[in-house]
């Protein structure tokens, strides 16, 4: 198939005079995993139910399977096609059985039928010996499986998750995360799944598109969205936490000098002389030294003499703030930080790759 | 005292031989509140189900006027409904009234508003997120409803009994368009009032305790369709 699964365009949606989303184009390939990612109140929620068949848009256009979805579709049997998991379980106040059983019941679907598919995706999921139980009496990993079991017995062309793991307790979340990417593989399902969460994106994935504003900023592999980010909100959402704005100086084949304040930066990019830009340097990608023999050891290109300005403890990971005439952010583990002896206003060397430099341009 | 035990020891006796004219009495205290619940059920439900889903103008005002409705005084029902139905008032020409027809109609405007009122509220207890996720499951628009109606059957049934529970205890207003006569439209209620008056007490009792097991029997019934599968959730709290 070389057509896109799912596809909208021109697509706008209003809420009381005000426009929610604004998607030029957006094009989900059958059987891939694509994960939306993007700050509260972007929009996420609605694009996933406007997707759903659950809302209408005000404007423009959703195609699925080449077929275009509008006032004259079938929209009950369009909907039929997919099915959709929330941030919460909303199971009915039936047992599991009966809840997983609710989309066949609706399609009709015969006793001996519902009974045969509801046992064999409780299996897949783990979760038989709870046919019985009464939802109200499930724990939130327990729920939040059932919901997803509700979804899969359909057998769906396409999943629809709404920040499904949202409300679950870090280990039970690993867990289910792992079983999703497992039945979405095996069932060769199209998964579009909404999240605020940046690792899940980077785990799920595999390709990722950033809603920010109601507009989608970016589409691209994780790794294209995390280390290449191509406007300056997408940078800030997916954890540059330093951006600062510069000047192309020199360009020589893709390795240029960056002029950010008094300072040159050397980095790795396409950007053209005399362009302006934004240089954005993740924190993981700073190396921190505290003597010169350290500076020597590394072959980053970029070394620049720093003071402290703050120590931020977030675990067991350190966020060191610095200034080096314009302010960097570098992380380390606190072990580390304890053995550097690094405390507020001691002067460090802070270096880093050209590569580990990327340049946005500007506007 | 000696009036009640020898009136209760009567009624026994009354119940016990299988009275005709008390079996007649009881059964059209069935039909007529019977019908009349379930005419202001395939009211009263979808028009609760359809204020508590809707936004409209005056939807504040439809929601008064219900919650009123609930309060209705029968007597002023009745009076209304008598009106009516009088015959040279606007629905005179359907020559009802004093028979059970016109009994219902009255019935069914006290018990409706109940059960919209109920059901109202009810539909808007549940979390609204539930019709979205039934919709994304796959369930057509009525199946939706459907949904929200078992969702909320506690509540729902509840309003049932209460409605049930309004007419079938209710005198003044079948006493008004009814006019308790006999063989045709005496009920328990108006036929109760009636044996009062006579000093028939034997007979008002044994009225009074058909009255009393008709609705415990109706509301177990209704209750045990209520409280299937239903477990009690504050039982920690007595621990």
């Amino acid at each position: 198939m070389d057509y896109p699964h799912l596809e909208v365009n021109n697509l706008t949606f209003q809420r009381s005079g005000t426009k929610i989303l604004d998607i030029e184009k957006l094009s989900i390939n059958k059987g891939e995993f694509f994960v939306i990612i993007g700050p509260n109140g972007a929009g996420k929620s609605t694009l996933l139910r406007l997707l759903a068949l659950l809302e209408k848009p005000s404007s423009g256009k959703l195609i699925i399977n080449r077929e275009v979805i509008d006032n004259s579709s079938n929209r009950l049997a369009v909907r039929r096609r997919m099915a959709m998991v929330f941030q919460d379980s909303l199971l009915f106040a039936s047992s599991v059985f009966e809840n997983v059983a609710y989309g066949l019941k609706a399609r009709r679907y015969s006793k001996n039928q519902i009974g045969k598919r509801v046992r064999d995706v409780l299996v897949k999921l783990s979760i038989s010996h709870l046919a019985d139980r009464k939802a109200s009496e499930l724990s939130g990993g327990e729920a939040q499986r059932v919901s997803l079991a509700r979804a899969l017995v359909l057998n769906p062309e396409i999943l629809l998750l709404d920040e499904p793991l949202a409300s679950l307790d870090p280990p039970t979340r690993e867990v289910f995360r792992t079983d999703l990417i497992r039945l979405v593989k095996e069932e060769k399902l199209t998964a579009v799944f909404v999240t605020q969460y940046r690792t899940e994106a980077q785990i799920l994935a595999d390709r990722v598109a950033v809603l920010i504003d109601g507009k989608i900023l970016q589409v691209g592999t994780p790794e294209e969205i995390f280390n290449y980010p191509e406007k300056e909100e997408v940078a800030r959402f997916v954890g540059c936490e330093i951006l600062v704005p510069g000047i192309i100086e020199v360009n020589n084949e893709g390795l240029a000098i960056v002029k950010v304040k008094d300072n040159e930066i050397e980095a790795v990019t396409p950007v053209r002389e005399g362009e302006e830009v934004i240089v954005c340097i993740r924190p993981e990608e700073i190396t921190l030294g505290i003597d010169s023999k350290s500076e020597e050891r590394t072959s980053a290109r970029n070394k620049f003499l720093s003071k402290i300005t703050q120590i931020r403890h977030n675990g067991i990971l350190t966020k060191v703030d610095l200034d080096c005439g314009f302010p960097l952010v570098a992380v380390v583990t606190k072990k580390s930080a304890e053995e550097l002896g690094l405390v507020k206003d001691k002067e460090v060397t802070a270096s880093f790759k050209a590569t580990a430099v990327h340049v946005i341009r500007r506007g | 005292m000696n009036l009640i035990i020898e009136g209760v020891k009567q009624a026994f006796l009354l119940l016990l031989e299988g009275d005709s004219e008390l079996i007649q009495i009881t059964l059209l205290s069935i039909k007529v509140s019977g019908s009349a619940v379930l005419i202001s059920m395939s009211i009263g439900i979808p028009l609760g189900l359809l204020i508590a889903l809707s936004d409209f103008p005056g939807r504040r005002l439809a929601v008064a006027l219900i919650n009123t409705g609930m309060g209705f005084p029968p007597v002023v029902v009745g009076l209304a409904v008598a009106m009516f139905l009088w015959r040279s008032g606007p629905l005179g020409f359907l020559n009802i009234l004093y028979t059970p027809v016109a009994m219902v109609a009255a019935q069914v405007i006290i018990a409706f508003p109940i059960i919209a009122g109920l059901t109202l509220a009810a539909i808007q207890q549940l979390d609204p997120r539930l019709s979205l996720q039934a919709l994304a499951l796959g369930a057509s628009r009525f199946q939706v409803l459907l949904t929200l109606i078992r969702e909320a059957r506690l509540a729902t049934l509840a309003a049932i009994m209460a409605g049930f529970g309004g007419v079938i205890s209710e005198v003044g207003a079948v006493m008004m368009v009814g006019g308790n006569i006999k063989g045709q439209t005496r009920v328990l209620t108006t036929a109760t009032v009636m044996e009062v008056r006579m000093g028939h007490f034997a007979m008002a009792i044994a009225l009074s305790i058909i009255l009393m097991s008709l609705v415990f029997a109706v509301n177990y019934l209704l209750t045990t369709i209520q409280q299937k599968g239903e477990t009690p959730w504050i039982t920690h709290i007595w621990k």
